[in-house]
């Protein structure tokens, strides 16, 4: 059992949670990930270690609801367990002085950027950082990478906070004014990876991106987790979750993300029926 | 041949013995046990273990301990069985075997103790498998285990990583010698490969639960949830957290792919992906459990490979509703590694063994899915390395094979985790550790090997073999002090 210490909102949907978790807190390094069960019967999911406490003893994750298992643990708060938490998981980042190093943030990504940000920064790497969400309410630990970058951009798709736009506008402008970029970390929704990719091949600027694959023992075992990259298997928990992005197969990513979209859907369906029902009969007084 | 000092209890002359026929296990009928994942062998009743006992001929020089790797006292248990002293004859088996219900159950025992059984040179051998399973029963239902003796405490502490069959039968062994022994394991559960491998018609997940919390009252601890290499290493195992010993048991890791075009298709599985989500995550249950599974209703479904591994795969394909599930293997069924009663279990349920036949390519439906399998038929050339004939391809003979899932069952690598970041530990040029084939000694002071990560991959009870050398190499490591 793993405690929460500590669990926030940080957006509508997305939340933030401290876990008290020793052994993890001790080892882990920007960019590497935990693989949590919630209850007997829960699946195991990846997500990425937002922060760690070593001296406390604990992890900060950030989670957004998504699917069943999501949903269900951004129902949980301070004080609440969660029953497995395995980790660190996965290769660190490479951190060391490139020069001037573009990160960039789609989404709940941006909290997976932020570890590495700052970890880049603090070798004396200039950074330069791109977060994109959909709107003003999901922009998320702007405080936080403006404490860690020399340059910080943000993108809204509608526009109700800071420039309309993709993170790529960003990016191109910043190729197209000239900037000297050495390095560009990606870190969201495959879309997004896949657009800055293509943007960077041709720049011939080396690209990094973190893959999000499914997976189940995050140990090497099982192979579920395989990406296509350069052409061979490879697989994301231990021999990733970054890769050069410009040597990934996204298309495949994407297809095999997709394996379960069918049971994913029937879980997500059956679980905001519970919850539905469980409300209502907590509006009449009753118990289920 | 000597004669037994101790007078017989079996009361059946000897030449009367060998009349007496094998007493067949009851099985659950194969058109219904193809419809669930209830446990195929349903067990011997007292009766038919006490006549199956009378069988024994109390051989001198038993060959049955012999060819056990373990080194089970089979002629003892057997004739406590014959007086009616199941317990005893329990207790007896665990003097060799702490995962008794285990071995009764997967145990190759062909290969071993009734392999080498003198009764089987002339008629069937003794059931020792079908008579040490019912005893470890009998064991779970009557043995209290809330007051097991304990050893005098040593003051010695000793890591086990890795709950699978090797570090199980380290840890049963070192902790009856009274040191403190403390078992790491990477998943959510332990038990290792006998959880996430073996599925639950050939091994009940009660029956690990139950072996491990017999090894709880032992005095073992357990500790889930942590990847060795990853959450700890093991040089902070030996140097921050006090362990005086440690036994790497992590078995082989990795899965091996066949490396030909389309296997990162949607429904292209690895064994291992494909049994875990199965046997460890429940995804046969979804959706009480959250694991999904593709829907194998009515699907084609080919595992490729010819090992136990294999068979436990469309077995359990076809218990999940598969239409047509089919073996595919390169060579000839006679060169097959799987167990013959799992063969035999699997042709009964109806599996299609497609034999000297090779996948070359797998193809898609054009949207990212498997839609069928190319292969080439295959015919047996000399004796390669393994002394097996080696298949050679028939020119021309390709077809498809129309397949929605395919799981690969081609074997292991080894897992990474712990050579990678132990400094110091040898390993040979496969990435197996280095581990003295006795004593079970790595190239580090204090760190022992055993199991698949040594070898690569074998069966449980070779493991536990190589678990049980280990504790006992420890223990006189920690005793003695000498390297």
């Amino acid at each position: 059992m793993f405690k929460i210490l500590n669990a926030e909102f940080l957006a509508p949907g997305i939340k933030r949670f401290v876990i008290e978790a020793p052994r993890i807190a001790h080892k882990q390094k920007p960019g590497q990930f935990v693989i949590l069960r919630l209850y007997e019967q829960g699946e195991r999911i990846p997500i990425t270690i937002e922060s760690s406490d070593p001296e406390r003893g604990t992890i900060g994750i950030v989670v957004q609801s998504i699917g069943k298992t999501t949903n269900m643990l951004n129902s949980l708060n301070s004080g609440d367990d969660i029953l497995n938490v395995v980790g660190p998981l996965g290769k660190p980042s490479e951190i060391e002085k490139f020069g001037t190093v573009v990160v960039m943030g789609g989404g709940v990504g941006t909290a997976m950027t932020y570890p590495t940000a700052r970890a880049l920064k603090g070798v004396g790497n200039r950074v330069i950082t791109i977060v994109g969400a959909r709107n003003k309410e999901l922009v998320i630990l702007e405080r936080e990478l403006r404490e860690v970058s020399d340059v910080l951009m943000i993108t809204t798709d509608d526009g109700s906070y800071a420039d309309k736009g993709f993170v790529t506008d960003k990016l191109r402008q910043l190729i197209e004014n000239g900037t000297r970029i050495d390095l560009v970390l990606a870190i969201g929704p495959i879309p997004m990876m896949r657009a800055v990719a293509e943007m960077t091949r041709k720049e011939r600027i080396r690209t990094i991106v973190s893959l999000n694959p499914i997976m189940i023992d995050g140990t090497g075992m099982c192979g579920g987790c395989r990406v296509l990259v350069d052409g061979k298997s490879e697989f994301a928990c231990v021999d990733g979750p970054e890769f050069d992005a410009h040597r990934v197969d996204f298309s495949v990513l994407v297809q095999r993300n997709s394996m379960y979209r069918t049971a994913e859907q029937k879980s997500m369906e059956e679980f905001q029926r519970e919850t539905v029902q469980t409300r209502e009969c907590a509006l009449q007084g009753g118990r289920r | 041949m000597e004669t037994t000092k101790k007078p017989s209890l079996n009361v059946l002359p000897l030449k009367e013995r060998m009349k007496v026929p094998r007493q067949h296990m009851l099985e659950q009928p194969p058109l219904l046990r193809a419809t669930n994942f209830t446990e195929v062998n349903l067990g011997y009743s007292e009766e038919l273990a006490r006549q199956e006992a009378l069988r024994c001929l109390e051989c001198a020089k038993p060959a049955c301990t012999n060819d056990c790797p373990v080194g089970v006292k089979v002629k003892d248990f057997v004739q406590l069985i014959v007086a009616g002293d199941f317990l005893g004859a329990a207790a007896k088996i665990r003097e060799d075997n702490v995962l008794p219900a285990i071995t009764g159950r997967v145990c190759p025992q062909e290969d071993h103790c009734e392999g080498g059984c003198l009764m089987g040179k002339k008629v069937q051998p003794l059931g020792i498998g079908y008579l040490e399973r019912f005893v470890a029963d009998y064991e779970q239902r009557h043995l209290d285990i809330s007051n097991l003796p304990k050893a005098t405490p040593t003051g010695k502490k000793v890591a086990i990583v890795g709950s699978g069959p090797s570090g199980l039968t380290a840890a049963g062994d070192l902790v009856q010698k009274g040191h403190q022994v403390h078992v790491f394991e990477a998943l959510h559960t332990p038990g290792g490969v006998l959880v996430y491998g073996i599925p639950e018609f050939r091994l009940p997940k009660q029956i690990i639960r139950e072996q491990i919390d017999y090894m709880k009252a032992m005095g073992v601890e357990f500790e889930t949830d942590v990847v060795v290499g990853k959450t700890v290493t093991l040089d902070e195992l030996l140097e921050e957290e006090g362990y005086d010993a440690v036994f790497i048991g992590t078995g082989a890791g990795l899965p091996q792919f066949m490396n030909i075009p389309g296997e990162h298709l949607n429904g292209v599985y690895s064994a291992n992906e494909f049994l875990t989500r199965i046997n460890l995550m429940h995804s046969y249950e979804f959706p009480k459990y959250d694991e999904p599974m593709l829907d194998l209703h009515g699907k084609n479904v080919a595992v490729i490979g010819g090992g136990n591994t294999a068979l436990d795969a469309i077995r359990s394909a076809l218990r999940l509703g598969a239409s047509k599930a089919y073996v595919i293997y390169r060579r000839s069924e006679a060169e097959m590694p799987a167990r013959k009663e799992e063969v035999k279990h699997a042709q009964q349920e109806g599996i299609e063994f497609r034999v000297l036949t090779n996948p070359i390519e797998f193809l898609s439906d054009g949207k990212g899915w498997l839609n069928a399998v190319r292969c080439m038929r295959m015919e047996l050339g000399e004796a390669d390395a393994s002394g097996r004939r080696r298949p050679v391809a028939v020119e021309g003979s390709e077809f498809d094979l129309p397949l929605s899932v395919a799981v690969i069952a081609i074997g292991t690598g080894a897992n990474p985790l712990i050579q990678s970041t132990t400094p110091g530990l040898k390993t040979n040029k496969r990435n197996y550790i280095e581990a003295d084939v006795m004593t079970q000694r790595t190239s580090r002071r204090g760190v022992f090997a055993g199991g698949d990560i040594v070898t690569g991959s074998a069966t449980v009870i070779l493991a536990m073999g190589a678990g049980r050398r280990a504790a006992k190499s420890i223990h006189e490591y920690l005793t003695s002090g000498a390297w």
